[in-house]
């Protein structure tokens, strides 16, 4: 999927877009407004992650010409200062969701994901591996013409695998994706997940493949 | 130890008694002088009426004086005498003189000291005989023995009468007097209560406000009392403002606080994703807990300020619980699938109306399904349910399948108090409190309740709005 991230802290947007980017999605990079209207103007995007304040500007302005000129590509807007009020006017002001720095950034991408589901038929999320296609929004998985729903944690694990076929993901750095930080989770917690995940790929042309003592990774059988 | 507000010291005499005081001797003042000018009128007017009779009577006695061939001849008015004496047994003399030399009447008579007048008499007073007599004398001339003589007629009066009339008009007005003060008295007291009602009444509005409300005073008040309504106003408009300029000062520290934080939790991760010592990722997975956990105190705490800022001075408007629950329950809904813990929710699709402000209920409704998701198990459940009760409260059940609450269960609505069992999970204790203030500031009640098997239960109670 495309992003557009309009951040004007350099760290935190390189920070923020190189993680989307381990994702698997692409992600453009404004620092003001100017920028994310000149690229707004060249390029289409799936979701919009929007900063309040810029060098320029309010986001939250920004946010209402966009609306008032009946473009409606999904915002979450991204703030430092949380008070209610914030939150309220901005999603009054037509923004999708409201995310809170300092993030934590499996939040982040669960609520793109849920904006992006409400906003149904704006993306095509289908993506075509071996024998099957999986659907990122509506957490499904098609195999032939067989419909096999996908929990969360499946469909999270799922999609990183997918982002690069082939590669090998070991245990500790699947936990950090999937799991949040504020919970202890020990390393054999993954197994459970990659069990299940493997169930639900039965028959479709595909191998979650487990390398002892490396991690795991998905291939074509 | 919790100590009262400083009291400013009493002056000696409290406002009231001292206005009363005023009062009162300004009416004995008052009573002091109608006394005196009431026998003083008296005086005068009874002196005047008098010596009009005795005026009239030396002027008629002084017509019966005729010259006759063998001198003088004199008719006595006993009618005029006898007028004379009818008030009050008053004793009369006369004297009848042809120059310094006395024809007739009473020996040493005090006489005029300068000539009367043919007609009208003159009058004064001199003591004679061991009483005090008023006089009035008239000269007429008369051929006598063809010479013209001038002929003095005196004529004195006791004023026996005049003494008791002074007296009792003057016992009189002392009744009167003393009526009056008796009257001024309670009439003082009320008056000066009148006065100082407003003052009461003012005061009274200060005490009856909560101690967060900064709304300027739009109470009536007299004019003399607008300058203290005007001070008390200015000295609300300083103390908002201050808390204002304090409010800001939150808000932007806040800011400036998580935009470094942000990117610190950012690199964290990307560090903690392209490492793969264990002794370094556990370092790293502690440095983004914390972060996490900064954060969320960072939120609680502005939300915390914010319910303290508004609950004494929102506008109650109607809100619908269960629309703002659905909203509330919908915006955690990505963080519950994170975890796959699946809501159930239940009794949000009827309007349920509400007196209140939408936004402290929200930041309620917020804390206590992050809570109950905090304290859930990953895939666990959670149960939201909202009904009216018979005597019309909105009760909003929140139910988690965690590790419900500590057998030795203190108050864990009390500020910054978390759950012996709270552990391992992530949290300031201000969420609950924050709850709790909300509910009291609407009239409405938090508990926590142990769940029906395992778990707790977050119970929010609000009055239904009349319909």
């Amino acid at each position: 999927m495309r992003f557009l991230l309009v951040e004007d802290s350099d760290d935190l947007a390189t920070a923020v877009a190189s993680r989307l980017a381990m994702d698997g999605h692409g992600v453009d990079r404004a620092a003001s407004l100017g920028e994310a209207r000149d690229f707004l103007a060249a390029a289409p995007y799936d979701l919009i992650l929007l900063d309040i304040s810029l060098p320029d500007g309010d986001g939250r302005d920004f946010l209402a010409q966009e609306r008032g000129a009946r473009r409606d590509i999904p915002v979450i807007m991204m703030t430092a200062s949380a008070s209610v009020s914030d939150r309220v006017a901005t999603l009054d002001q037509g923004a999708d969701d409201f995310i809170t720095k300092p993030f934590d950034f499996a939040e982040l991408q669960a609520r793109c994901r849920a904006v992006l589901r409400r906003r149904q038929g704006v993306v095509d999320s289908r993506q075509h591996f071996a024998g099957f296609i999986f659907d990122a929004l509506a957490a499904t998985l098609t195999v032939g013409d067989e419909v096999r729903e996908l929990r969360a944690r499946e469909l999270r694990l799922l999609e990183i695998l997918l982002s690069r076929p082939g590669q090998t993901y070991s245990k500790p750095h699947l936990i950090d994706r999937l799991f949040s930080f504020d919970e202890e989770v020990s390393d054999n917690a993954i197994e459970v997940y990659v069990g299940r995940l493997r169930r639900k790929l039965e028959g479709s042309g595909a191998r979650l493949e487990t390398l002892r003592g490396v991690g795991y990774r998905l291939i074509p059988e | 130890m919790r100590r009262g507000p400083p009291r400013a010291q009493p002056a000696r005499l409290s406002l009231r008694r001292r206005l009363a005081w005023q009062f009162a001797a300004l009416s004995a003042l008052l009573v002091v002088a109608l006394f005196f000018s009431v026998r003083f009128a008296a005086e005068r007017a009874s002196r005047a009426s008098q010596d009009a009779v005795l005026g009239a009577a030396v002027i008629s006695v002084g017509d019966g004086i005729r010259a006759q061939d063998m001198g003088l001849a004199l008719d006595l008015p006993y009618a005029t005498f006898s007028m004379l004496g009818a008030m009050g047994g008053e004793r009369i003399f006369y004297s009848l003189s042809i120059g310094p030399r006395l024809v007739t009447g009473y020996q040493q008579l005090p006489q005029p000291s300068q000539r009367p007048g043919d007609l009208s008499p003159v009058f004064w007073s001199a003591d004679y005989r061991g009483s005090r007599l008023r006089l009035a004398a008239i000269t007429r001339r008369v051929l006598l023995e063809n010479r013209i003589e001038e002929i003095t007629v005196v004529l004195g009066q006791t004023r026996y009468g005049q003494a008791v009339i002074a007296r009792d008009t003057a016992r009189s007005a002392v009744w009167i007097g003393l009526a009056i003060l008796a009257l001024a008295g309670p009439l003082a007291l009320w008056a000066a209560r009148a006065v100082i009602r407003p003052v009461d009444r003012l005061a009274e509005a200060v005490t009856r406000r909560g101690p967060h409300d900064l709304r300027p005073f739009r109470h009536p008040a007299p004019r003399e009392l607008l300058p203290l309504v005007g001070a008390l106003n200015g000295l609300i408009a300083r103390l908002r403002t201050a808390l204002q300029l304090a409010e800001t000062f939150i808000f932007e520290a806040a800011h400036r606080i998580r935009t470094p934080l942000s990117l610190v939790r950012t690199e964290a991760e990307m560090a903690l994703a392209e490492t793969s010592d264990p002794g370094t990722r556990q370092r790293l997975r502690r440095m983004i807990r914390a972060i996490g956990e900064s954060s969320r105190s960072a939120n609680q705490i502005l939300d915390h300020a914010m319910v303290l800022y508004r609950s004494d001075q929102f506008d109650a408007a109607p809100v619908d619980f269960a629309a703002l629950a659905g909203s509330v329950l919908r915006s955690v809904q990505p963080v519950a699938e994170m975890r796959e813990i699946t809501m159930h929710a239940e009794g949000l699709d009827l309007p349920r109306m509400v007196s209140g402000d939408g936004r402290m209920i929200e930041v309620a409704l917020r804390n206590i399904l992050d809570n109950a998701l905090k304290y859930s198990p990953d895939e666990g459940e959670v149960w939201i349910r909202l009904e009216a009760t018979e005597d019309r409260i909105a009760r909003l059940s929140v139910c988690d399948r965690g590790r419900g609450l500590p057998p030795d269960q203190p108050d864990l609505t009390a500020r910054f108090l978390r759950g012996s069992n709270a552990g391992d999970v992530v949290g300031s204790g201000l969420g609950l409190t924050i709850v709790a203030e909300v509910a009291a500031a609407h009239g409405g009640s938090f508990s926590l309740q142990p769940g029906s098997e395992k778990g707790a239960c977050a119970i929010l109670s609000l009055p239904l709005s009349q319909p």
